[in-house]
């Protein structure tokens, strides 16, 4: 039976609130928000808080706004919330690909965008999102409110630039014109972690030139977007050459384990494949989305 | 510490560790043993319980979690003394053999069709991709809710249509089996 060593629990009535018992309670203390990554770890003694500050009741921190040429997400937005929102679909469709493979529809239900990122379990999927949708996260702590781009929220595997007095707010995406984002993952079956999933991020020039890229790795022990395949793209007109060479270098930049998963060489393979086929994607989606133009009219 | 919710439309409230999942709280303290306890890692579904509606998997919720939530466990599908249809569903279509993830598989089913009454096989079949059933393959499941979406209002005694083997039929069928075993059954 596992059950989690003993603690104390408090309910956050506001984000204030949350931040205040984080600074009476000390260092041992720790937010939950949906609990699925939290209270596994803390059944198997991996992680030991004395304090849950539980912050469900933030609904402050339940939205998805868009805010002129930003779309603005809480932190405590449900996965759930995310898969449904016609919004997102639209601005995003990368949440979509990446959400209909997270967990289950049931623990979606409990599982929030800031829980997962603080979380940052080198295998979650909205990180490699929030990383090439150029997110930037919103943080307050008993200084007021900061804001820091992804590459510089996360700092490594289940460690974020998110101070232990300190709560994750919002994440912010810049929305640009003519853009498109995929997400593709492979995972061993339904509900399981990814052996390796890659993302992308688009927006095309008038022109039709790629305009700026973004592409990232789930699960294969690289941080931040690969510079290396974004360099063959940007400038170019969307080529079945350039998706297979920015393929073969992000296979390149990526640096797997062998594990219960799959073996070092898959793991290349697929970085390979599922970065070719998320630059088609999120291209062809791109080449279809509002111009300026259309956007204002 | 002290949590009050609403467990299948009834109050109660309890003196709890904070360190008590949902699951135990609701098998051990208020003895509804209906909800399954299974894998402990949020993978088998047969924990789920609807918290305000939605289905969760309760060994990954505190029951603390759960105060001033309302909960609702395989005992609260029926009402008056009526099976839902969703428990309907799996008596007709034989939607469960060994019945440990049935309480988790039918309140999902209850909380799908809530929001959308005709799923696809596909929907469905989503919709529980969270719970494992080591029995039926699905199949029969899936036609269980789908046998539910097609009778809302469920079947009531008053206006009970579920065809049952007549008497004469039962002596057929135990005839059959006699012939082909050897062994005389049902007498």
């Amino acid at each position: 039976m596992q059950i989690p060593a003993p603690f104390d629990y408090a309910r956050a009535t506001s984000v204030a609130d949350a931040l205040a018992l984080l600074e009476r309670h000390g260092p041992e203390s720790r937010i939950v928000a949906g609990g699925h990554s939290l209270l596994p770890m803390m059944k198997l003694r991996l992680a030991r808080p004395e304090w849950l500050i539980d912050i469900n009741d933030l609904f402050e921190l339940d939205f998805i706004l868009r805010d002129g040429n930003q779309l603005r997400v809480g932190a405590m937005t449900r996965h759930t919330t995310l898969l449904e929102s016609a919004e997102i679909a639209g601005l995003f469709p990368i949440f979509a690909d990446a959400e209909r493979v997270i967990a289950d529809p049931v623990v979606r239900n409990r599982g929030t965008i800031g829980g997962s990122l603080c979380q940052g379990d080198p295998a979650e999927d909205l990180t490699t999102v929030c990383d090439v949708l150029r997110g930037e996260a919103v943080i307050r702590g008993p200084g007021g409110e900061r804001t820091l781009a992804m590459s510089e929220f996360h700092k490594g595997p289940y460690e974020t630039a998110v101070g232990q007095n300190e709560l994750l707010c919002e994440i912010r995406f810049p929305i640009r014109p003519r853009s498109g984002s995929a997400y593709e993952k492979v995972e061993r079956r339904v509900g399981d972690w990814a052996i390796v999933a890659a993302g992308a991020a688009v927006s095309l020039a008038d022109d039709g030139t790629i305009d700026d890229v973004a592409i990232g790795l789930t699960a294969v022990g690289v941080s931040g977007t690969i510079a290396e395949s974004e360099a063959v793209l940007r400038g170019e007109k969307p080529r079945e050459d350039l998706f297979v060479e920015a393929g073969r270098l992000a296979a390149l930049a990526s640096n797997p384990i062998a594990d219960q998963r799959g073996p070092i060489e898959y793991k290349r393979h697929l970085s390979d494949e599922l970065t070719r086929r998320v630059l088609r994607s999120a291209c062809a989606r791109a080449a279809v989305s509002p111009s300026p133009t259309t956007q204002e009219g | 510490m002290q949590i009050s919710m609403t467990v299948n439309g009834s109050d109660v409230t309890s003196e709890i560790e904070p360190r008590v999942l949902l699951v135990h709280y609701i098998r051990d303290v208020l003895r509804l043993t209906g909800t399954h306890w299974g894998c402990d890692t949020s993978n088998c579904g047969t924990c789920v319980v609807l918290m305000d509606g939605q289905p969760v998997k309760s060994c990954t919720v505190l029951a603390a979690m759960a105060d001033g939530r309302a909960i609702t466990t395989v005992e609260g599908l029926a009402t008056g003394g009526t099976l839902d249809p969703v428990q309907q569903g799996f008596m007709q279509e034989h939607g469960l053999q060994c019945g440990f993830c049935t309480p988790g598989m039918m309140l999902t089913s209850r909380a799908l069709l809530d929001v959308n009454p005709h799923p696809t096989d596909t929907e469905i079949r989503e919709a529980i991709s969270g719970q494992m059933c080591r029995c039926t393959g699905y199949a029969t499941i899936v036609r269980s809710v789908q046998w539910a979406a097609d009778h809302p209002q469920g079947i009531h005694e008053a206006d009970e249509t579920v065809e049952m083997a007549t008497t004469d039929e039962m002596d057929q069928i135990h005839a059959r089996i006699a012939d082909a075993t050897g062994e005389e059954v049902g007498a």
